[in-house]
């Protein structure tokens, strides 16, 4: 049991832990990832923390060329575009999260069904650090 | 959800206007809507007095991000002389008027008003494309952004989803983009005016002149994989698969279905109205389908009584080529997966059985966010009032037809059916 409260907020500060954190419904067992403090299911709001194995599969991604104002700051553009998608984790809810570690300029190349192990990537320095969650192929995980 | 719906009250639709849509450097909402709204006045077969109109619902997803300026309500009341006549601004993202025609629908059917301005307006195109799509990324999910979807991205993971699962595939996208820009050059107030063929047939005039190598296209399908003429902006979802970045203004009139009339001996009435919220890529049941498009589809049919097949023609939110083609099976024109294949057939070309997108869609008509959703019903009006011109629907007997509009990533739609009696 982990007593914090049921917020994007701590589950944030759980990724920094390198954590990746749900929440279930103690009433119907649903799991959220990331978590909801009330359950769509049974709206029952008893939620306690769990934590992930962070593995999941491709469920949709996409290789983007054109990006937002952050990720053109991290380097990303027409050239060298980055891959974002959906994954379903083997625990079953579906988190979209940066998919690391593929051929973006050969989007054909990667598959949707790969297995992937969570990737906690950080992200700028100093007080701007911040971790963004991401996936990287099982195949091709750097550990 | 499984209740049948009915309004307290009918309602018609007894005028419609909306600006010319395009990227205008030297007019702001207001001018816009005005245009709109005059054009609105004068449809009205016997005459609109403004003093009577009751109250305005405007929908805008976001000018006080792409032009820094909020509260349209009341601006554009007292812009279009109608002072003090309450004025509320509806937003749902890009279906923010679809909601503002339903709430004026609501106004009307509770008995408390008889004639309602509804519309909306979007002025997008004064900031840098940048902008514009930080601007749009703000109806996605915080989880989104952060996993740095933009919108075309977001559209783009659906379509990996749906490609893997039915087998379709780029090519069948671009059937859908040949289609609206066939459709759109027969639409004065379209913003693009050319097919892709004429287009090709320009860019290789151009290089000839210029003494450069000529491009040897052989079909538009040719033209549309050649990355250098519709480079990748999300993959697999490339320049010719988004809609383009437009201002505009659409304005409807709303009365009383006992009144209606008074107004015009042509109305139209509200068969069907449904709305539904949904989630967002990282939660909603499925990838391959819309669960808001679904059950407001759901709730329209159930109250109009009518079924898929008795709509004869439909405006469908194609912000994206690939939503154009879930939004059909959504809405049950089609068996989940046979969309594309219906669309290779012809079948929702102007000359085919079940016409889409008939004004050339969000994809060449343009799409100021704001304004899309009564736009789509100002082109079903059109078509039910055989005022279409060159695009008129070829159906004999042309009574009833409906606008889709989506909003965001699919967290807010509406089916509206309207009727010709």
């Amino acid at each position: 049991m982990v007593d914090r409260p049921i917020s994007d907020y701590q589950f944030e500060r759980f990724l920094e832990k390198e954590k990746l954190m749900g929440a279930r419904c103690t009433a119907c067992g649903t799991l959220f990832v990331p978590p909801r403090a009330i359950c769509t299911q049974c709206h029952g709001s008893a939620m306690e923390w769990v934590e992930t194995k962070g593995e999941g599969k491709l469920a949709a991604f996409t290789c983007i060329a054109i990006g937002p104002p952050a990720m053109i700051e991290e380097g990303y553009n027409r050239n060298n575009p980055y891959c974002t998608g959906a994954v379903e984790l083997a625990e079953g809810p579906r988190v979209v999260a940066r998919i690391e570690g593929v051929d973006t300029l050969r989007p054909e190349t990667i598959k949707i069904g790969m297995p992937l192990k969570v990737a906690f990537l950080r992200r700028g320095t100093g007080e701007d650090l911040r971790i963004v969650l991401g996936f990287t192929p099982v195949d091709d995980c750097c550990g | 959800m499984n209740k049948k719906r009915k309004l307290g009250r009918g309602v018609a639709m007894v005028g419609a206007g909306m600006s010319k849509f395009d990227m205008f450097t030297d007019r702001d909402s207001k001018d816009l809507f005005a245009e709109a709204f005059l054009q609105m006045g004068d449809s009205v077969d016997k005459g609109l007095d403004p003093n009577d109109i009751d109250a305005l619902y405007i929908g805008n997803f976001t000018n006080d991000f792409f032009a820094h300026q909020s509260h349209w309500g009341a601006i554009l009341s007292d812009s279009l002389g109608l002072i003090p006549k309450p004025a509320t601004r509806v937003e749902g993202a890009c279906a923010s008027s679809a909601l503002a025609f339903r709430e004026g629908v609501f106004a009307i059917a509770s008995g408390f008003y008889d004639v309602v301005l509804v519309g909306g307006v979007e002025d997008m195109s004064k900031g840098n494309t940048e902008t514009v799509a930080e601007g749009l990324a703000l109806a996605a999910s915080p989880y989104e952004r952060k996993a740095g979807f933009t919108f075309p991205g977001i559209f783009a993971a659906i379509a990996t989803a749906y490609f893997e699962k039915y087998g379709a595939s780029r090519e069948d996208l671009m059937n859908i983009t040949i289609k609206s820009h066939d459709n759109a050059p027969l639409n004065p107030k379209a913003q693009y005016q050319v097919t892709i063929r004429e287009m090709m047939g320009a860019k290789i005039k151009r290089a000839k002149e210029k003494g450069g190598a000529v491009p040897d296209w052989s079909d538009e399908k040719d033209f549309l994989r050649d990355p250098i003429a519709n480079p990748t902006i999300a993959w697999p979802l490339h320049l010719f698969d988004c809609c383009p970045i437009s201002d505009g203004a659409a304005c409807i009139l709303l009365v009383g279905e006992e009144i209606a009339k008074h107004f015009t001996d042509e109305p139209l009435y509200v068969a069907g109205i449904g709305q539904a919220s949904g989630r967002g890529l990282n939660a909603a049941d499925d990838l391959t389908y819309f669960e808001a498009t679904r059950s407001a589809a759901k709730e329209a049919y159930q109250m109009s009584g009518l079924t898929p097949a008795d709509i004869q023609f439909a405006e469908v939110h194609d912000c994206f080529s690939i939503v154009e083609l879930l939004h059909m099976e959504d809405l049950g024109f089609f068996e989940p997966g046979e969309s594309y294949k219906a669309v290779a057939d012809g079948l929702t070309r102007l000359d085919g059985p079940k016409p889409i997108n008939t004004s050339g869609g969000l994809k060449c008509k343009g799409h100021p966010v704001g304004a899309t959703g009564a736009a789509q019903l100002i082109e079903v009006w059109e078509q039910l009032r055989n005022k279409a011109g060159n695009r008129g629907v070829p159906i004999e007997g042309l009574r009833i037809g409906a606008a889709h509009n989506l909003g965001g990533t699919g967290g807010t739609c509406t089916f509206t059916i309207l009727e010709r009696r």
